[in-house]
């Protein structure tokens, strides 16, 4: 006989359950989006839709002093080009790919040397702490620069609620694992989770922010949500994205980046347009939307914040 | 399978035309000729395949230097496909796939030097003598040059057969430092760089073989040749 008994196919040839509706979703899609096209057709209209994931909008308290009264990257260049490699190392692909993630819900684990060592639902840093919005630059290593509107709070308000001990001077952040949802993880391009440090002096920075929204909304899955760090003053890759886990520590944590390459990318990468990545001069930068370029500048422009953090420090050679 | 005369003309041009492909899917993305597909989510989310996205300017200059690989790479596929499939005439068309490889490179260049550089001479030495992707980069393009301006008839003729094909024999150094500007250039993920190293190995493979194998034949041609004539006085 032929005919397999049901025990012998392999579970791997089943159509997994969540392709399976995956279909579902993407004929619901393409009827949808058939029926926008008829409609666009007969109503001349051809403005973008409006994003078929309806964001939650934040409870916006105050605008930052600190922010930045530079024109605001559109919305759809944020979150249509990014680095998330987690979902993939094409700056394209992650806005589609991040929907798999699920953000709900969604834990923050605390621990380390830190009075309070304890797992925060994602709704606290929502509720407990008034969210603002702040207005900065971002700058990514690779060159290219926006100007990104988000909505979070301090990094130094949650950290004083934490008490840390004395003896702590790092905080180590970590990314969420989980290949399942994140499928760049699938591939050992970087040594994941994804982590990051910062020196705690530079993390009560009050720049240092927790971000939990973008342009008044909650944050888009592929901006790192539910919640992820912002230091304006660093380039990008620093800003970790989707934190499950802050650690208090003794000695600084090996960022993924600088144990990838490190002669490339160190643990302080401070925007610094007098010292050049390895392989690309780091003067200029290219503002989304612009067509020249424009000047890097010293610490992204936030030296008056965060210059005290370095003096006497050697930037060239712990850059 | 042999093609007129008149066919391999009309091929040509089926040919040509498509070797503009790579330039006018730029020249769509860049005029947004369908941006509504563009705003259809499902379709195309990534926004970058019927836009430019983002950042064009970046677009632009992968996609030229995408374009260069790929010809460069279909150029010296011919001779082993010519050779492989008995299609003599394929040659007829290396000529034209080499100066489209050349074409784009312009490109790619042209967009280095006026769209990253905006003609800062002093920025673009410092990368070529600094930057080590750059440097192979340009002096691969500073190679193809001459093989472009000698791809006519005419050059071929005043070198003489030999001299040009052992000029043009600097395509396959051409191809090496593309690979490699590429390689170097990415941050860590080289999987794209991976499959066209793969491909020029391949072909660079078959060279070497073929060139070992036509070795050994003359040697053994040679050897022939001797062993006759020592027994012909016996004879």
């Amino acid at each position: 006989m032929l005919i397999k008994k049901p025990e012998d196919i392999a579970s791997s040839e089943i159509t997994p359950q969540r392709v399976y509706l995956n279909r579902r979703t993407f004929m619901a899609g393409a009827a949808v989006a058939g029926a926008a096209v008829v409609a666009k057709h007969f109503l001349g209209e051809m403005s973008a839709p409006a994003e078929t994931v309806h964001a939650a909008t934040l409870n916006v308290a105050k605008r930052s002093p600190f922010s930045t009264s530079e024109k605001p990257t559109p919305k759809n260049d944020i979150t249509s080009y990014n680095n998330y490699y987690e979902f993939s190392t094409d700056k394209y692909e992650p806005a589609k790919l991040a929907q798999s993630l699920k953000t709900r819900p969604w834990t923050v684990e605390v621990g380390g040397l830190v009075k309070t060592k304890k797992t925060f639902d994602i709704d606290y840093f929502l509720t407990k702490f008034p969210q603002e919005e702040r207005v900065f630059r971002h700058r990514c290593v690779e060159g290219w620069s926006m100007v990104i509107p988000w909505v979070g709070f301090p990094l130094a308000d949650f950290i004083k609620q934490l008490e840390p001990l004395s003896k702590a001077k790092y905080v180590k952040f970590t990314t969420k694992y989980d290949p399942s949802q994140m499928p760049g993880q699938h591939y050992g391009v970087l040594d994941w989770p994804y982590v990051e440090g910062l020196r705690i002096d530079e993390a009560m920075n009050p720049l240092a922010t927790l971000a939990t929204g973008l342009y008044g909304e909650e944050l888009p899955k592929v901006d790192g949500a539910p919640i992820r760090l912002v230091v304006p003053w660093k380039y990008g890759f620093k800003s970790i994205k989707s934190i499950v886990k802050i650690e208090f520590g003794e000695t600084q944590p090996t960022s993924t980046w600088s144990a990838a390459a490190p002669s490339e990318y160190g643990f302080y990468s401070n925007v610094n347009p007098n010292v050049d990545h390895p392989r690309w001069s780091q003067k200029k930068e290219r503002r989304i939307g612009e067509f020249t370029k424009r000047d890097t500048l010293l610490f992204n422009g936030y030296g008056d914040q965060v210059a005290s953090l370095y003096t006497g420090m050697d930037l060239k050679k712990y850059y | 399978m042999n093609l007129s005369a008149q066919q391999i003309r009309m091929l040509k041009v089926v040919v040509f035309v498509a070797c503009l492909g790579p330039l006018f899917l730029l020249l769509w993305k860049a005029v947004h000729i369908l941006p509504w597909i563009s705003n259809i989510g499902f379709i195309a989310s990534g926004a970058d395949r019927w836009n430019l996205g983002a950042n064009p300017i970046e677009v632009i200059t992968r996609s030229t230097g995408k374009a260069t690989l790929l010809f460069l790479l279909i150029t010296l596929t011919i001779t082993p496909a010519r050779r492989l499939l008995e299609l003599p005439w394929l040659v007829r068309f290396r000529r034209m796939l080499g100066l489209f490889a050349f074409f784009y490179a312009s490109l790619h260049f042209l967009t280095y030097i006026w769209l990253d550089k905006f003609f800062d001479v002093h920025e673009m030495l410092v990368d070529i003598a600094k930057r080590k992707f750059i440097t192979i980069g340009f002096t691969a393009f500073v190679l193809l040059i001459p093989l472009a301006i000698t791809s006519t008839k005419g050059w071929i003729r005043r070198l003489g057969g030999k001299r040009w094909a052992r000029l043009h024999q600097l395509t396959y150094v051409c191809a090496v430092l593309g690979v490699f500007h590429f390689w170097w250039l990415v941050k860590l993920d080289v999987r794209r760089p991976e499959k066209y190293a793969a491909v020029l190995a391949v072909l660079l493979a078959y060279r070497i073989v073929f060139w070992m194998m036509e070795r050994a034949r003359e040697a053994r041609e040679r050897a022939a040749i001797a062993n006759s004539s020592t027994t012909i006085p016996q004879r």
